[in-house]
């Protein structure tokens, strides 16, 4: 859309009035591998959105599957948050799980 | 193979005279090689669709109304590009006179292509693009399907690897082409208008000779009459949800099999083929 593009009530259009949906896209590298945060894309139906996400994200990875989320249904912590929320208690050592040995043969832990 | 046997091939196999690239040489007529030559006829036809085609979808490369669309363009031209590299390659070795893909490629004329005209016509606005892409993805997927189960194994294994890109192509354009007919009022109109333009092109994709039977009958082609109406179901049911009206058929402009082209396919040629003829040989 060119910003020269006007809405039905004459006035400029804003960005999210022109613009397509934001999609979230989660890619899976293996089976049994965590879907990760790969990006995100604009599209205007879940269909679309997937077909989206495979050419961008998808393509030249051995990616096995896909997740497209619409963005708005992430819910976010707020950066206020971060005291409260992500105090990592460094000094209570009991939090953290380094007094065991992973056996051997124990992989994607 | 490096270019200058090639070149020296053809030159021995061709008197010395007829070299294709040489500006302002005599092109090897129009019907050099049918009769002697079908199997190799065929897989010229199969390839030079899908490399017109890439190469006119590679044109959008930057152009695209959206990002992810212009990648998902890139992504069906270079589908369709490295397909036509795989069966030109196969060519050049059913003809047996040492022309690579890339000579092919490069150093035909129009009038030595075999493509349909549908693929080779302007891309016009996103609408033409993507209503042009469709009606061949629909038809590309049938023809594939068929290839693969061809008992030249060569071409079925290059059929079979292209019939996994050609039902993603389709399912992609397909889309659109909802989206783009059931979409705005604008859209729409230029969907349809799109679809009233190309449909005649079409014809031409169904349309088989001698040459093309031949290759059936060597267990290396496929038989384009054998599905037209399985092709016009899926085109039926695609533009029907898209709200958008099927054209009558009448006219059809036919030719590109026997390399009679439109006036853009020259044009077209002369961009594409610009790089490998001043640089012949060149690596990269």
């Amino acid at each position: 859309m060119t910003k020269d593009t006007v809405s039905a009530t004459g006035g400029a259009t804003t960005a999210a009035e022109t613009q397509w949906d934001l999609w979230e896209v989660f890619t899976q590298e293996g089976e049994g591998a965590p879907h990760e945060h790969a990006g995100s894309v604009h599209a205007t139906t879940p269909e679309h959105a997937m077909q989206n996400a495979r050419d961008v994200y998808a393509r030249r990875g051995k990616i096995v599957s896909l997740w497209v989320v619409p963005s708005g249904a992430i819910i976010a912590s707020a950066p206020s948050d971060s005291g409260p929320f992500f105090d990592p208690g460094n000094d209570k050592a009991y939090r953290h799980p380094q007094f065991y040995k992973t056996p051997r043969g124990v992989r994607g832990l | 193979m490096s270019r200058e046997s090639e070149m020296g091939n053809r030159e021995s196999s061709n008197g010395g005279s007829t070299d294709g690239w040489v500006p302002g040489a005599k092109p090897a007529t129009a019907t050099s090689g049918i009769a002697q030559n079908p199997v190799f006829e065929h897989l010229l036809r199969l390839a030079d669709d899908r490399l017109v085609l890439g190469h006119r979808l590679s044109e959008w490369c930057g152009h695209a109304p959206i990002l992810e669309e212009d990648i998902a363009l890139a992504n069906i031209a270079l589908d369709l590009i490295g397909q036509a590299s795989m069966l030109l390659k196969l060519a050049g070795e059913v003809e047996g006179k040492g022309r690579s893909e890339d000579a092919l490629a490069y150093f035909r004329d129009a009038i030595e292509f075999r493509n349909a005209q549908l693929v080779e016509l302007p891309n016009g606005d996103f609408a033409v693009t993507i209503v042009r892409q469709f009606l061949f993805d629909a038809w590309d997927v049938l023809v594939l399907e068929r290839l693969a189960a061809v008992s030249n194994e060569a071409l079925a294994g290059i059929a079979a690897k292209a019939l996994k890109e050609a039902r993603y192509h389709l399912r992609h354009t397909a889309e659109w082409v909802r989206m783009l007919g059931d979409g705005t009022a604008e859209s729409h109109a230029r969907a349809q208008r799109a679809l009233d333009d190309l449909w005649p092109y079409t014809a031409e994709l169904f349309l088989a000779d001698a040459v093309d039977a031949e290759a059936v009958a060597a267990g290396s082609g496929v038989d384009v009459e054998s599905f037209r109406s399985r092709w016009r179901q899926t085109v039926e049911q695609v533009l029907g949800e898209a709200t958008l009206a099927i054209p009558k058929d009448g006219f059809a402009p036919r030719g590109g099999r026997t390399g009679r082209h439109t006036e853009y396919l020259g044009r077209m040629l002369a961009d594409m083929q610009s790089l490998a003829r001043a640089h012949p040989g060149a690596a990269w």
